[in-house]
């Protein structure tokens, strides 16, 4: 089924992508064009069918709780756009009241 | 010393052995190839001259120590997806320009350990989304045998470098086809190995339940000496597996004699595939029957489902990757944004490209609340009925033969504006990635004079079989992988 303009700015919203001139028919079109092909999965019963998630042998691969060494706080902020005092700088994430 | 670029790593590392050349010699040798072709080609995005340097001076001290180990001074390109502690890596995404790893993945450690030597970084489709390298984030790769098409991708660069003759052997990662199909375009041998045979751990992650990490060589000898390297349990990865690496060799050097060949009739027949290409196949598989296999017929029934249950668990995975790309602790950044959602927002626009943003859009899609059992769940349900398809398969037969591209290499730009004639590029390699299987393509011969590949798949675990196989198919056929005729 072809996705609506509404659609389109719904999931733009929760992959937090901004939306630019011309952004909205561009995504309609093309991802109602390979949902159309997509939509062949419905033909088939899956009714009894479990999913599969992944397909490898191993399960709850567990460690021992132990600590071992991790990167340090200058190699975590080395790519950093913006640090500050050893912190990651961001906009502001509350409104003022 | 041209010679140099269009050695094996067996040849090399005897001349290496002999003191006849040094691993320096090697090193110079490449970095002039990529200087007089690369221009051309485009299949690095950056050099590595610090390490190549360091590494080529420490291989020659451990030949002159009698270290026999194979991968001693030989040259590898590393696929911009794949971590090197302080080298730009990018996944071909100017949303991570400038990132410098903090630390380096297993598998390329590991061929560091083993004596490798990095020359640089190479191209690829951004997030390593796409058959054709055009969706670099910074310019396409050309095609060492024809410059106005396609090396096909996503590891474009990595497979254009080794066909070049600028790289012995190459990394790339395989998600739905990434390193087979452009082995086969390119006219090298390529492998993707069973899910979990070699460590993600410093793979930028585009869809964790099918990445794998795998080489590109011009003989099957030399993928798998690089495979069985890098193989092997690692504890930072919780799906690799706890397998030895090395099994990957087992018996891998007897013959086809009394082996059950598989042929899939939908993946012989599939739609587009093109006569040139199935003749070749042909050739092949009649070499094949020749070197002592028995050819059966074989069936996989959902094949015409694969592509979509591929277009919904590879995207929805990666949107749930990418999520991670949000401006603040690497890559770029978006300025003056009102606030945090804002930041995100924008960067995300500017940073990603537009099959990345198409594919985000549609995993976010498929995972949204009201969808998810309609799309998500469903594609993981045909999952399960493609991987029985194979297992049902390998009942009758030890491994499975088809072409690995239904085309071979097509002009730059003649798929960009059709997304879906993009993907079915992956038609043949990407059931091997949602049922965990290894999986090779190696030259099978020309058609219009571009390379052709044939693909061998083996049961999960199975990489000895499918490198037997190839190799059978190399040492009886004659055909080799040879160097481009770029000068």
């Amino acid at each position: 089924m072809p996705l609506s303009k509404d659609e389109v700015r719904h999931v733009a919203m929760l992959a937090r992508l901004s939306l630019e001139p011309g952004d909205e028919e561009f995504y309609a079109e093309q991802l109602s064009g390979i949902l159309a092909h997509i939509d062949r999965l419905q033909q088939l019963d899956t009714e009894s069918i479990p999913p599969t998630a992944q397909v490898v042998e191993v399960a709850n691969t567990l460690r021992e709780d132990v600590p071992r060494p991790g990167l340090t706080q200058a190699d975590a902020l080395a790519n950093a756009p913006a640090a500050v005092d050893g912190f990651f700088r961001v906009p502001s994430i509350q409104e003022e009241a | 010393m041209s010679e140099l670029t269009e050695l094996t790593i067996k040849e090399a590392a005897r001349l290496l052995r002999l003191r006849s050349i040094s691993a320096a010699d090697l090193v110079t040798a490449h970095v002039d190839r990529i200087q007089q072709l690369d221009r051309r080609v485009k299949a690095f995005l950056r050099f590595t001259p610090e390490l190549w340097d360091k590494q080529a001076d420490q291989a020659d001290k451990r030949i002159k120590d009698g270290d026999p180990g194979p991968l001693v001074g030989i040259p590898m390109a590393v696929k911009d997806v794949l971590c090197v502690r302080g080298v730009e890596t990018t996944a071909g995404s100017q949303i991570l320009r400038g990132f410098k790893p903090p630390y380096t993945g297993t598998a390329m450690s590991r061929l560091f350990e083993a004596g490798a030597v990095m020359l640089g970084v190479t191209n690829c489709d951004e997030f390593a989304m796409g058959s054709s390298t055009e969706n670099s984030g910074y310019h396409p790769t050309h095609n060492p045998w024809d410059l106005d098409r396609v090396p096909g991708g996503s590891s474009g660069g990595s497979a254009a470098a080794v066909a070049a003759g600028e790289a012995m052997i190459a990394l790339g990662t395989d998600t739905g086809g990434s390193i087979r199909q452009p082995a086969a375009l390119c006219g090298v041998v390529g492998m993707k190995p069973t899910y979990g045979r070699v460590s993600r751990y410093g793979l930028i992650a585009f869809a964790s339940s099918l990445d794998q990490i795998g080489p590109f060589a011009r003989c099957v000898d030399d993928a798998a000496i690089t495979l069985a390297a890098m193989a092997g349990h690692d504890p930072l990865d919780a799906t690799s597996s706890d397998r030895v690496g090395r099994d990957v060799l087992n018996n891998y050097g007897e013959g086809v004699e009394g082996m059950r060949l598989g042929v899939p009739r939908e993946y012989y027949d599939v739609q587009g595939i093109e006569s040139g290409v199935k003749a070749a196949i042909d050739q092949a598989i009649k070499s094949l029957r020749d070197a002592g296999a028995e050819i059966v017929d074989v069936s996989l029934p959902h094949t015409d489902y694969g592509l979509a249950a591929y277009y919904i668990i590879a995207p929805a995975e990666c949107s749930s990757n990418l999520a991670r790309f949000d401006g603040v602790r690497y890559g770029m950044f978006t300025e003056d944004a009102e606030n945090i959602t804002e930041a995100y927002m924008r960067t995300r626009r500017k940073g990603f490209g537009t099959e990345v943003r198409r594919r985000v859009m549609l995993g976010t899609y498929a995972l949204s609340s009201g969808y998810y059992d309609a799309y998500y769940l469903k594609a993981q349900k045909v999952r399960t009925l493609i991987k029985r398809d194979f297992d049902e398969a390998f009942q009758k037969c030890d491994a499975i033969v088809s072409a690995t591209s239904p085309t071979v290499a097509f002009p730059i730009g003649s798929k960009t504006q059709d997304p879906l004639s993009m993907y079915l590029c992956d038609v043949l390699t990407l059931g091997g990635n949602l049922a965990g299987l290894p999986g090779i393509s190696v030259p099978c011969g020309m058609s219009e004079g571009l390379p052709v590949g044939l693909q061998v798949l083996a049961p999960q675990w199975g990489e000895n079989v499918a490198l037997r196989v190839a190799r059978t198919y190399e040492e009886s056929s004659g055909v080799k992988a040879e160097v481009a005729p770029l000068d």
